[in-house]
């Protein structure tokens, strides 16, 4: 059965992808296109009737954003979201630094649903609705 | 003209690679060798549209190109009338911008801090609490024939770390496992082939299963084999656990239960479960055989320990973990430093103030409590009224509620590229490139210092962080003294 919503833990770390595109500049189609994303495991994605590419709504107790659904190539990963590092993953990251400095960038509890006809801001959309500039 | 410049340390992770062969074509780098993806990106697209050109200033709400004299002393100005200013960033910079930058900390009464606060503050916690058995990756690669990354992924993060300092790199005293690994590639894309051909053959042959469950194998046989052996624990698959002669899927959150069954065992105690964290105990046991036979192994570790749930408790374990197996073998341990000169940032920063990062110098001087005085506090706690970011990205790498009180304050960035936290800047410097346009000293990832080379010139009239800052510090000093000559 298809659902509407799914709860997943988030991860936020480093891609290949996103070093590359990190040192051509912030402002590349690279670094967009990979920090953009989200990897899911392929058990959840058939889960939420979604497929590669689709578009999904991530939300966390932080706040929501838009992002591309991967399917996770190297084995399976249920209950696991993981987005590289970067402004779309960092708007609705934990800001919990447990008192030691650190924000818990890992294990964000989330919720998932497909969100096909919604766009993905783009770098400059993101700040402007995050910090109106 | 073209010319050949030999021997360049790469500017982009810790793994600081030094033998970077560049080829310089009419003053432009043309070609890269040896480098990796994320090395070949950063020498080749140093040139591209998204360089800052010159100096900007915000203006009615508009960033507007003005000369440096203005720009810095709008800089100046903003730090010398702030009360509590933030001065962050620092890991890709050299160490001497980051010398300018304690004291210019100093003067202007800020917290001075670094990336590691986002990524391996907890590590220097631990380390301060419980000490580190390590060594330097020279060490590793001539004699280590266990490398165990832990909550790390190397062939993402720092991708010539295995080629260069650990299992396929040809040591003194431990081999290459390049070859056996090529083996294993080929035999696998045998066994695809005749996969796809079975396919071709057998029409309705069902879609290939999704894997619903997470299931951790038996370690193999080679994990007892001489000659080095590769370990990966995480809590996914990650491209280095492809190349892993053994992986350990653990479950999240759980490294630190996983590791202290490990330490228990280590120690010849039973164990009266059949699983920890998702891993059954007899696969735990030969992983523990593995570790305490080996001549001399290593555990490299990174944010899956220090971001997720216990942070620097993870490390703290890890490290007894080692000192346990000191006790029977000789094991080390270091952390997979992700910027250039992070490991520079912490070691000027201990140098010249006493303290890594998180650094207060409010009270006149430095006072070190992370979690009160590190970046991310300070701004959610809304209590800085200014900020001067160098060479670092927050706005792109810090919560979001962090950010906001970032920008609600006047920002000084100073970066070579425009990226998200100068577009939100209110002043913003172009700066040389470090490393490519600006020599200087970074420390690699072990605390080896390395010098970075200038190999071309950077773009008409631009300066380096370094002079940028000295001049930022001495109209800061100019201001102060106006201040006091006014008020006597
Ligand atoms: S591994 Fe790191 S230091 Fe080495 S070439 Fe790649 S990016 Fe540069």
């Amino acid at each position: 059965m298809v659902q509407q919503k799914l709860r997943v833990t988030l991860l936020t770390g480093r891609t290949i992808e996103q070093g590359v595109g990190k040192e051509a500049g912030k402002g590349t189609k690279e670094y967009f296109e990979s920090t953009s994303m989200c990897y899911m495991d392929a058990g959840d994605m058939k889960k939420l009737g979604i497929k590669n590419n689709t578009n999904i709504l991530v939300t966390t107790s932080n706040g929501s954003v838009v992002l591309r659904a991967v399917k996770y190539p190297r084995g399976a990963m249920p209950g696991l979201i993981y987005i590289p590092y970067g402004p779309w993953a960092n708007a609705i990251c934990s800001s919990n630094t447990t008192g030691i400095g650190t924000p818990s960038f890992k294990g964000t509890p989330a919720e998932v649903e497909p969100a096909p006809d919604k766009p993905i801001l783009t770098l400059e959309e993101l700040l402007r609705s995050e910090f109106g500039r | 003209m073209s010319t050949t410049v030999n021997a360049v340390t790469c500017p982009v992770c810790g793994c600081l690679c030094d033998d970077i062969e560049l080829t310089i074509e009419n003053g432009v780098i043309a070609k890269v060798k040896n480098g990796c993806a994320m090395c070949e990106s950063k020498f080749l697209s140093y040139k591209n549209e998204h360089r800052n050109k010159t100096p900007l200033v915000r203006k009615e709400g508009k960033l507007v190109p003005v000369s440096y004299d203005e720009a810095i002393h709008k800089a100046a100005e903003i730090l010398a009338n702030a009360n509590y200013p933030i001065l962050y960033g620092w890991s890709s910079t050299d160490c001497e911008a980051q010398r300018v930058g304690v004291e210019l900390a100093e003067e202007v009464g800020g917290v001075l801090d670094n990336t590691a606060v986002v990524c391996h503050g907890p590590s220097i916690l631990s380390v301060q609490e419980v000490g580190i058995p390590t060594c330097t990756l020279g060490q590793i690669r001539h004699r280590a024939d266990l490398v165990i990354y832990w909550g790390c992924d190397p062939w993402s993060a720092h991708p010539r770390h295995l080629e260069r300092y650990t299992t396929f790199t040809e040591g003194r005293f431990e081999g290459s496992e390049w070859k056996e690994y090529m083996n294993k590639v080929k035999a696998s894309a045998g066994k695809k082939k005749l996969l796809s051909l079975e396919r071709r053959e057998i029409v309705k042959r069902k879609p290939e299963p999704i894997i619903e469950k997470v299931t951790v194998n038996k370690p193999p046989e080679t994990l007892s084999k001489a000659g080095r052996k590769l370990i990966v624990i995480d809590v996914r698959k990650t491209m280095t656990a492809e190349v892993a002669d053994y992986f350990i899927q653990v479950q999240p959150g759980k490294d630190y239960e996983l590791m202290l069954a490990i330490r228990a065992l280590v120690k010849d105690h039973e164990l009266d479960v059949d699983q920890v964290a998702g891993v059954p105990v007899e696969y735990l046991e030969e992983l523990v055989d593995a570790m305490v036979n080996c001549e001399f192994g290593v555990i490299f570790f990174g944010m899956g320990l220090t971001q997720s749930a216990g942070k620097f408790r993870n490390v703290d374990v890890a490290i007894s973990l080692i000192r346990d197996l000191n006790r029977r073998t000789k094991f080390a341990i270091l952390p997979m430093r992700g910027h250039f000169n992070v490991t520079g940032a912490n070691t000027v920063s201990t140098w010249q103030s006493g303290y890594p990062y998180s650094v207060d110098f409010s009270l006149g001087y430095p006072r070190y409590n992370p979690g009160e005085t590190s970046v991310v506090d300070v701004l959610l706690r809304k209590e800085s009224d200014a900020a001067l970011i160098v060479a670092s990205d927050p706005a792109s790498n810090f919560p979001r509620k962090a950010v906001e009180h970032l920008v609600a304050n006047p920002l000084i960035v100073i970066d070579p590229h425009m990226n998200a936290t100068a577009l939100l800047g209110d002043v913003v410097f172009p700066a040389a490139i470090v490393g490519i346009e600006k020599a200087g000293t970074a420390y690699r990832m072990d605390h080896v210092p390395l010098p970075l080379k200038k190999v071309v010139e950077p773009p008409e009239g631009i300066l380096s962080d370094e002079e940028i800052l000295s001049r930022i510090l001495e109209e800061v000093r100019v201001i102060k003294s106006q201040k006091m000559q006014e008020a006597a």
